[in-house]
């Protein structure tokens, strides 16, 4: 069938453009503070503020926190799940879709009202307790991607054998998860731990209106206050998320070729 | 795929036998209790609250105040936004993936393409608004190109990033690569054969496209469109840094509820966030029924 190729490629162009104008117009804004020629002014200022770098801290610390609460409660779950509970697997796919379905601002709304300074579990009253909380809120907004990463790399893998061998030569269950497991899905579980990197680090709504110093709000502030600094601010978080969509791609190859071998 | 199934075959064999009592549920206790703590019980809880007045006792009177203007025009706003940035999320997106699938390009091009969907469609939140206010602000480099080469201030002919149109055209920005993304599998899943077939019983691009391509996609292409409007219905970030409290769509007026109760009202602000509940449950469910039908033609 004879098809033309001009249509494809003009598409295709066009979502170029469209996807790297606003790239490049950032980038040559985010040189242009001092007047009269480009320069990375505005990245040393907001590299040198003591703010972001408390901020990102912050945030990437409690991203850290975020995978491992994430992982802990997800990697056991589909492990059971596909094993020994299939008949749970349409009510837990469920639960890890209802993050899609509630906004991330109701769900934070739900926590002010629920976990307040004065209900039975005060949660906000505290820094501590608050930051359980927003570490809380981002694995519940992390869980659909966490989930259907881990679960498809458990369905890759044969998991019944792996655990009846792993039980024959005499494995607790714990150490079943720990060292035969959770290896055998490290790529599942790594581009789910990027992917709720990328989608905590610059998270403004549930640490804004949970008051902690996170990164998202910082850039809300900046951008409130400031001309140039958003635009470089922009680029790093864009190359941050690039880094995180990268490490996932890079870890994706190398599961491939192993499993190939 | 093949490997899956094998799996799944041995699975079922091996799930005959029967066994002693199981422990095994507990596994998923901690699992399910967090999602009791952390997800049902707020979201119950304040849909509890959109139906009591101060004292507690049970009211419709919430719910029959969301029908004040601000609230409406808010509602009717965000849903305006959601819809035309998701319908031409849609279209566009669908257009963008039919090219890479099926456009016979040079091999490097899908994966650039997909690749850069799987960045752009996480490049959202705060600093997706000062890309744009960088490119299409008052001071930004294609507002400046365009006044520079064409003499043309978009400005002058009412055009504003800060206003139901902006907001959409970057908006766009996430939801077109999500579009790719999840279309992408759909459109690999239409088999060559079936082509071939209509086309040995004498069908034109058109009717093939018509008659077998679009019923099968026409489940992919809806649910799509519901996820990308829940999608964008339930931004803020984006929309805040952009405008600041200035456009009064849903989340905006909820988030400003929820700072300083600027509604005087707190069951109302759980009102509110009961009809944002209602609006993505929906559209979500939509998404998630459909994406479950197509399950069996595309594999």
């Amino acid at each position: 069938m004879k098809q033309s190729r001009i249509a494809p490629w003009i598409g295709v162009i066009f979502g170029a453009i469209y996807f790297l104008v606003p790239l490049i117009a950032t980038f040559e804004f985010s040189l242009r503070m001092e007047r009269g020629r480009y320069s990375f002014e505005a990245y040393r200022i907001v590299l040198g503020d003591p703010n972001f770098q408390a901020s990102f801290g912050y945030s990437a610390f409690i991203a850290v926190c975020t995978i491992i609460v994430g992982v802990a409660l997800v990697v056991p779950t589909a492990y059971v799940v596909q094993l020994k509970l299939p008949k749970l697997r349409p009510v837990i796919e469920f639960l890890t879709l209802l993050p899609l379905v509630i906004p991330a601002i109701v769900i934070v709304f739900g926590y002010l009202r629920m976990y307040n300074s004065s209900s039975w579990l005060p949660l906000t009253g505290s820094a501590r307790g608050t930051d359980v909380l927003l570490t809380f809120s981002y694995v519940t907004l992390a869980l659909p991607y966490m989930y259907r990463s881990v679960d498809t790399g458990l369905r890759a893998i044969d998991v019944r054998t792996l655990t009846e061998a792993a039980q024959s030569l005499g494995s607790s269950w714990p150490r079943i998860l720990l060292t035969v497991i959770l290896p055998n899905v490290r790529v599942a579980v790594l581009s789910g731990s990027f992917l709720t990197f990328a989608i905590v680090i610059g998270e403004f709504t549930m640490a804004s209106l949970l008051n902690r110093p996170a990164f998202g709000p910082y850039l809300q502030l900046i951008g409130a206050n400031r001309a140039y600094e958003p635009a470089a601010l922009a680029i790093i978080a864009f190359a941050i998320t690039w880094a995180c969509m990268g490490l996932i791609n890079l870890f994706g190859a190398m599961g491939q070729q192993t499993q190939r071998r | 795929m093949t490997n899956s199934s094998i799996t799944d075959t041995n699975f079922s064999t091996a799930a005959v036998r029967p066994r002693p009592i199981s422990w095994s549920w507990l596994g998923v206790v901690p699992f399910l209790l967090f999602t009791l703590m952390f997800l049902l019980l707020p979201a119950a809880n304040l849909i509890i609250g959109a139906f009591q007045d101060a004292a507690g006792n049970f009211t419709l009177q919430n719910i029959a105040n969301l029908s004040q203007p601000t609230i409406l025009r808010a509602y009717q706003m965000s849903i305006g936004i959601s819809a035309a940035s998701a319908f031409l999320g849609a279209v566009i997106g669908f257009a963008l993936a039919l090219a890479a699938v099926l456009g016979r390009l040079p091999r490097w091009v899908r994966p650039s393409l997909m690749t850069f969907s799987g960045v752009a469609s996480q490049f959202a939140g705060v600093p997706l608004a000062f890309a744009f206010l960088a490119t299409l602000g008052r001071t930004g480099l294609v507002t400046a190109l365009l006044f520079n080469i064409f003499g043309i201030n978009i400005y002058r002919y009412g055009f504003n990033l800060l206003s139901f149109s902006g907001l959409t055209l970057t908006y766009l920005y996430f939801q077109i690569p999500l579009m790719v993304l999840i279309l992408t599998p759909a459109l690999d899943g239409l088999k060559r054969e079936w082509r071939e077939a209509s086309a040995i019983l004498g069908a034109s691009t058109w009717q093939y496209w018509r008659m077998i391509a679009l019923p099968i996609l026409w489940p992919s292409l809806l649910g799509a469109f519901m996820l990308l409007f829940a999608n964008s219905f339930g931004a803020i970030a984006t929309a805040y840094a952009l405008t600041g409290s200035s456009l009064n769509i849903i989340t905006i007026l909820l988030y400003a509820q929820i700072r300083g109760d600027v509604l005087h009202d707190p069951n109302l602000g759980y009102a509110l966030a009961l009809g944002m509940i209602l609006i993505t449950g929906i559209s979500n469910g939509i998404y998630i029924w459909l994406s479950s039908r197509t399950g069996r033609w595309i594999r």
